[in-house]
């Protein structure tokens, strides 16, 4: 919903008031708004807390620019996630909505949220472990604990580097006995 | 665009193959992985072949001499150490090509940067891979050191320059054959010692000349398309 403040309600026609980030306050709104549609393939989790939300641009008055980058080049979430933030901006009375994918600089697991981290542990997919902890380039095959989001036990083993989507790695607890989806470090 | 085109059809025509192992694969995380393998390099083809022209007449309208891609790739799977032999050859190849191609300033650069981390999966796949077949029973040391012997005469057109990517092909070259023997010494398997080439002295894949395997699998590739102009589901 766009919250309308007492003194100018933000409507997509409003003036454009640019802030210190260069970006007005409706342009901030439609951004939450875009950033809270659902990842299509992890519903638990938001694009804003995913971290694949790079900016929003109003063009002109019901005219606006939408920049995403996709977790793996090769997502096939991708065109779902275009169609559902140009859904809810269509529903708060954005017409025309152009969505971009940018590359650069590419996406990381480092740009998940705490808050989509503990999302994703909570669902039962063991979030990646930081990355800057590792060398800057290239994802380094480090052998950190990962912890099983069932029982809590570190004992746990890779079963395949690969698992349900390219993003995840298929991993069982000696512990529980129970396999999960562990979100690998990118 | 000639380098987007190389390797835009390296990406495309090696997801391909390892897509023809969906339903086929030994065990159900092993189909799994080269499906996400073969999803990653389908992606880095359609941002590729994109700076070219149309995706979709790119890989479903070209005859086989206007295709780019390396002769390794188009290799048939075969069995499964032999997926993997080409799969430690190319992975390798494409990890280090993408390393440089990313340092640059050059189109490739944001692509480069993005896939090679990706590409660093693949590797790592393809070596854990050769480690265990390799170091592993009697017959699956045997098929390893087949698929590596059957692979190695189309590695030598992997650093041929491609004109549009600024690379040092030469260290390139020594870094590849650097990994590949490590990996391959740690799984009790011996570097190939056969030609680096084929017989064909007309060039290679990266000219439009292609292996017979390659024409069979592009007949499969295009037949819907062809048949259905615009097919949509």
């Amino acid at each position: 919903m766009v919250t309308p403040t007492p003194s100018a309600a933000p409507t997509p026609s409003a003036a454009p008031t640019p802030s210190a980030s260069g970006t007005t306050p409706l342009e901030e709104e439609l951004l939450r708004l875009a950033g809270s549609v659902p990842d299509p393939e992890l519903p638990m989790v938001s694009l804003a807390e995913l971290g694949v939300m790079r900016g929003l641009r109003l063009l002109g008055p019901g005219r606006v620019e939408v920049e995403l980058t996709p977790t793996y080049t090769g997502c096939p979430a991708l065109e779902s996630m275009a169609t559902d933030i140009e859904q809810v901006l269509h529903d708060h009375g954005i017409p025309e909505v152009a969505v971009h994918t940018v590359l650069s600089p590419p996406w990381t697991t480092d740009a998940i949220s705490a808050e989509g981290r503990r999302k994703l542990a909570e669902s039962g997919i063991a979030p990646p472990a930081p990355r800057g902890a590792t060398a800057a380039d290239g994802p380094v095959p480090v052998a950190l604990a990962v912890r099983c989001p069932h029982c809590g036990s570190t004992e746990t083993e890779l079963l395949s580097r690969f698992s349900s989507t390219a993003c995840k790695a298929l991993r069982r607890c000696a512990a529980c006995r129970e396999p999960f989806d562990h979100f690998k470090e990118l | 665009m000639t380098a987007a085109l190389a390797l835009g059809d390296d990406a495309l025509v090696l997801s391909h193959r390892l897509g023809e192992w969906a339903g086929h694969a030994p065990v159900l995380e092993e189909e799994v992985a080269l499906a996400n393998i073969a999803l990653d390099l389908l992606g880095q083809a359609r941002v590729l072949l994109s700076l070219v022209g149309d995706e979709d007449e790119l890989a479903y309208l070209r005859e086989e001499r206007a295709f780019r891609n390396v002769q390794l790739v188009e290799q048939s799977n075969g069995d499964f150490a032999h997926t993997i032999a080409r799969q430690l050859y190319f992975s390798t190849y494409q990890e280090l090509l993408y390393e440089r191609l990313a340092r640059g300033t050059g189109p490739f650069a944001p692509l480069a940067a993005k896939a090679v981390k990706e590409v660093a999966y693949h590797r790592d796949h393809a070596e854990h891979w050769t480690l265990r077949l390799g170091d592993g029973t009697a017959e699956s040391h045997e098929r390893m050191r087949r698929g590596l012997e059957a692979h190695w005469r189309f590695t030598g057109e992997l650093f041929e320059p491609v004109e549009g990517c600024e690379v040092e092909w030469h260290t390139l070259h020594d870094a590849w054959l650097t990994r590949i023997t490590s990996v391959l010494e740690r799984a009790t398997l011996a570097v190939p010692e056969g030609p680096r080439r084929t017989g064909w002295a007309a060039g290679a894949g990266r000219q439009g000349i292609h292996t017979e395997p390659f024409g069979r699998m592009l007949a499969e590739m295009q037949h819907l398309h062809r048949s259905h102009p615009g097919a949509a589901w």
